[in-house]
């Protein structure tokens, strides 16, 4: 039996140490906003929050995670009124959405570390995330708008 | 009679005479000096030797410049990737410690262990590139110029030799002869490259003729 912590939540899960954390976030927990795209670290559909890192889950064993802080996107907010869900939604950032859920994560992380990043900082931080729908120009404005919501006292993770 | 003034107290063949036993003197003292530095240096060489230790060398570099090692010693500040050590995927970068930067930091993917599967994200606890201020670049190096960057604590991450001694069972540097499926090993087996390595400093840290 393994216990996680998932979204301040504490469940205990009978599987095996080895199986990936988002095939335990997804079937066993049944939080399905995190997706499944490539499966070896390549895409970064799968990122979710572990001590405050963005891990990639599908490379991720269920036994790494054991005891630590894992936040996946269903729990980044409350009311999903996170800088960047708010920045999201006003600039209609997603098309099919598949791998939204990843790029925010990703987001909250780099302006988690920079409360002002630069289209360079954007750039590197969100290289490890891909959108075939090319919704990238949209990502970038939108994490600059939720930076500025974020410096105006908007609510942050 | 020979008359001597204030100005000219000593005839002019005693002047001669001192000049040359004051030279003399000086000559043997400079005799004895560089005597000493001969013995002194001979006593620092005893054991070094420059042929066996550029061979040994040369070794070292086969494995250095290797895929395994070379790769997370870029000359950029994104590590390379794979037996044709091409830029990584999704252009992670070094970061001021080397261990990346926001989303993209190398412990995000690079896991305690080698994950199993075809070219999978390999493992290890303290997964690094060398940090922003002493990149310590490997790729691009000619033999004299990374024997050399080798040997000196301010571009070889502080080391004295007794360090880099040390260094050849680092944990990082061993995980490159367990590379996970789909990556070739160096060159040497692990046990070759120690000791190629500790003769290469053992021998005189000697580096390569530049050419």
């Amino acid at each position: 039996m393994i216990t996680l912590n998932v979204n301040k939540k504490i469940y205990n899960v009978d599987v095996d140490p080895d199986t990936p954390l988002l095939w335990v976030i997804r079937d066993t927990l049944g939080l399905v906003g995190t997706k499944y795209g490539c499966g070896v670290a390549q895409c970064g559909a799968c990122v979710v929050h572990m001590n405050g890192e963005a891990v990639f889950s599908c490379v991720t064993k269920v036994s790494t995670a054991a005891g630590q802080k894992v936040v996946t996107i269903e729990g980044l907010s409350e009311k999903n009124d996170h800088p960047l869900q708010k920045a999201w939604l006003e600039l209609d950032v997603p098309q099919c959405g598949y791998c939204q859920a990843g790029q925010i994560m990703s987001a909250a992380i780099l302006l988690k570390e920079n409360k002002a990043p630069t289209d360079e900082d954007i750039d590197a931080a969100m290289s490890g995330n891909l959108c075939r729908c090319g919704t990238y120009l949209r990502i970038r404005k939108a994490i600059h708008l939720a930076a500025e919501i974020q410096r105006k006292g908007g609510k942050s993770q | 009679m020979k008359t001597y003034t204030k100005r000219n107290l000593l005839p002019k063949k005693s002047i001669t005479v001192f000049a040359i036993i004051i030279m003399v003197i000086a000559f043997m003292s400079f005799g004895l000096k560089n005597k000493s530095t001969i013995i002194t240096a001979r006593v620092e060489n005893i054991g070094k030797d420059s042929i066996e230790s550029v061979a040994a060398f040369m070794e070292v570099y086969k494995v250095l410049l290797s895929p395994r090692c070379m790769n997370c010693h870029p000359s950029g500040d994104v590590p390379l990737q794979g037996d044709d050590s091409q830029l990584h995927n999704s252009l992670p970068k070094r970061g001021k410690d080397g261990k990346g930067i926001y989303a993209m930091k190398c412990s995000n993917c690079h896991q305690s262990t080698n994950l199993e599967g075809l070219h999978k994200p390999p493992g290890h606890p303290n997964w690094h590139l060398p940090p922003a201020n002493m990149k310590m670049v490997f790729q691009g190096r000619t033999p004299s110029q990374l024997a050399k960057q080798l040997v000196n604590p301010k571009t070889n991450g502080n080391k004295s030799l007794q360090q880099l001694i040390k260094h050849a069972d680092d944990g990082l540097v061993k995980a490159g002869w367990n590379p996970g499926e789909g990556r070739t090993v160096p060159p040497l087996s692990h046990e070759a490259f120690k000791k190629a390595w500790i003769t290469w400093i053992e021998k005189g840290a000697y580096a390569p003729k530049s050419k």
